[in-house]
């Protein structure tokens, strides 16, 4: 039988949860990196040992960590001996620096700031690792300020794709409240060239060459914080999800408006229904049933929390629309959690498990589909990012 | 030899517990410290200032003989006390919280 990995980010370590295929019991490892955030960490689909982790403090900055032994140890890539002509380590691991070349970068210097003047891009801190498909070695980084990295060495040095900032657009991006945060990278597993992107607050892109051109897929997206309501950019998507044996069919949970596209993002509609909120973060799809789609709502933008302090997950199997609520297991009152846009992840066994964080630092699994919930870890920091990981 | 006190997290994440010694070349300023850190201990490239343009991360402070140093030009010589390592050079993390 399959083993479950959980991978959770939080915002003092990481801590790492293994289970059997009945996922009844779970050893809890951790904190890994204890006292920093771990925006997020991600597992290679073609080496299940082979981790990537994203720790960062507002005190010290970026770190990208490294495992190869299912997380058991951790290494800072790029920091081994001898790898500089002088014979010293190099630290480039933690290096993300803007393309400003003449060549690719120009003239990507500045976006749109809060007061409506132009900004130089900083890197703040990367959101989420995107590890490829079928090399380890190869992974994305999305940061803040927005842009894509990408290594193809293990994460021992960093490239951005700088086409997504120049496309035209970037110079009119503008950061929300979290931060204007490169936060999904969505790889297509039918065509290598095929990526998908997000951006708090810019909207969803798309590129069809691996990474070299770049056009914005937010047609159908509207948005009332801004002048243009269905202006091209400027959207604020929170989270984009995919099934992979349906890649053209997309997800979206944005600020407000559950969102779907059928065209890979070429046009999207909103399947918000019969919500209580379409306010909220995550948004997840199951593993095996393409039109089964899972979101948390959040009371308002104001209110960081579930509506009437009872967390419920709502689940349409319709593929949006229509939508039933899901509390078997999860507090139904008095509970004023969020769940944060990376924060949901599903499994592939048969009977596909679902599992979701809290601010609250409990990390909720149901191992039927989300008929039934119950807590796997709880007590935790802060929780930042969940990952689940399918082990032989 | 030149003492070095880094943050908790720091010494963590360069797998060393109190100070460390660091030998400089030439005259000990906060660049030239700076710089034996990060060779001797590359995983700090990037925690204590900016990889490219090496301005101090701004909630880290330089401190040594009881004054504040974090304000001071990086090729200003540290004082006499640092150099011969009779103080060490703090690197502390700013308070934050509540």
């Amino acid at each position: 039988m399959s083993k479950v990995r959980v991978l959770v980010g939080t915002r003092k370590g990481a801590f790492i949860l293994e289970s059997d295929g009945k996922r009844e019991n779970w050893e809890v490892s951790g904190p890994h990196f204890a006292g920093w955030e771990v925006y997020h960490m991600k597992g290679s689909p073609a080496d299940p040992d082979r981790l990537y982790a994203s720790q960062t403090s507002s005190w010290s900055g970026q770190v990208i960590q490294r495992s190869s032994d299912g997380g058991k140890t951790w290494e800072t890539p790029g920091g081994g001996p001898g790898k500089s002509p002088q014979g010293w380590p190099i630290g480039e691991s933690n290096k993300f620096v803007y393309d400003t070349s003449e060549k690719t970068g120009k003239p990507l210097t500045t976006h749109q700031f809060y007061d409506g003047t132009q900004h130089p891009w900083e890197f703040k801190r990367v959101w989420h690792l995107e590890p490829s498909l079928s090399d380890p070695d190869t992974v994305y980084a999305g940061v803040e300020d927005a842009a894509l990295f990408r290594s193809t060495d293990g994460a021992a040095s960093w490239q951005e794709l700088s086409g997504l900032r120049g496309h035209g657009t970037g110079p009119y991006w503008q950061p929300g409240a979290g931060g204007m945060c490169l936060h999904t990278i969505i790889l297509d597993p039918s065509d290598p060239g095929r990526i998908y992107i997000a951006i708090s607050a810019a909207g969803a892109f798309r590129t069809d060459d691996g990474g070299i051109t770049w056009k914005p897929i937010n047609r159908g997206l509207r948005s009332q914080f801004l002048p243009d309501q269905d202006a091209e950019i400027g959207h604020c998507v929170h989270h984009v999800a995919m099934n992979p044996s349906r890649p053209g069919v997309l997800f979206m949970q944005k600020h407000w408006d559950v969102m779907r596209s059928d065209n890979a993002g070429d046009s999207w509609h909103e399947v918000s229904g019969n919500l209580p909120t379409d306010f909220g973060f995550v948004i997840d799809v199951h593993a095996h049933e393409p039109e089964t789609v899972y979101v948390v709502p959040i009371k308002s933008d104001g209110e960081h929390y579930p509506p009437d302090g009872k967390l419920r997950v709502y689940r349409s199997r319709t593929g949006g629309n229509e939508w039933e609520a899901l509390t078997n297991g999860l507090p139904q009152q008095n509970c004023y959690v969020n769940v944060l846009r990376d924060a949901m992840a599903v499994d592939t066994l048969d009977s596909c498990g679902v599992y979701f964080g809290t601010t609250g630092g409990q990390v909720y699994a149901s191992s039927d589909a989300g008929d039934n919930w119950s807590p796997i870890v709880r007590d935790l920091p802060a929780v930042l990012s969940v990952e689940v990981q399918m082990l032989p | 030899m030149i003492r070095v006190v880094l943050p908790p997290h720091l010494r963590t994440l360069a797998k060393v517990s109190g100070e460390v010694t660091l030998e400089v070349e030439g005259r000990a300023t906060q660049r030239s410290v700076l710089d034996a850190i990060e060779a001797q201990y590359p995983m700090l490239c990037g925690t204590i200032r900016d990889h490219v343009t090496k301005q101090r991360r701004p909630f880290l402070r330089f401190f040594a003989c009881e004054e504040d140093l974090s304000h001071e030009s990086p090729d200003a010589a540290l004082p006499d006390a640092v150099a011969s390592g009779a103080e060490p050079f703090l690197i502390v993390g700013a308070i934050a919280g509540g």
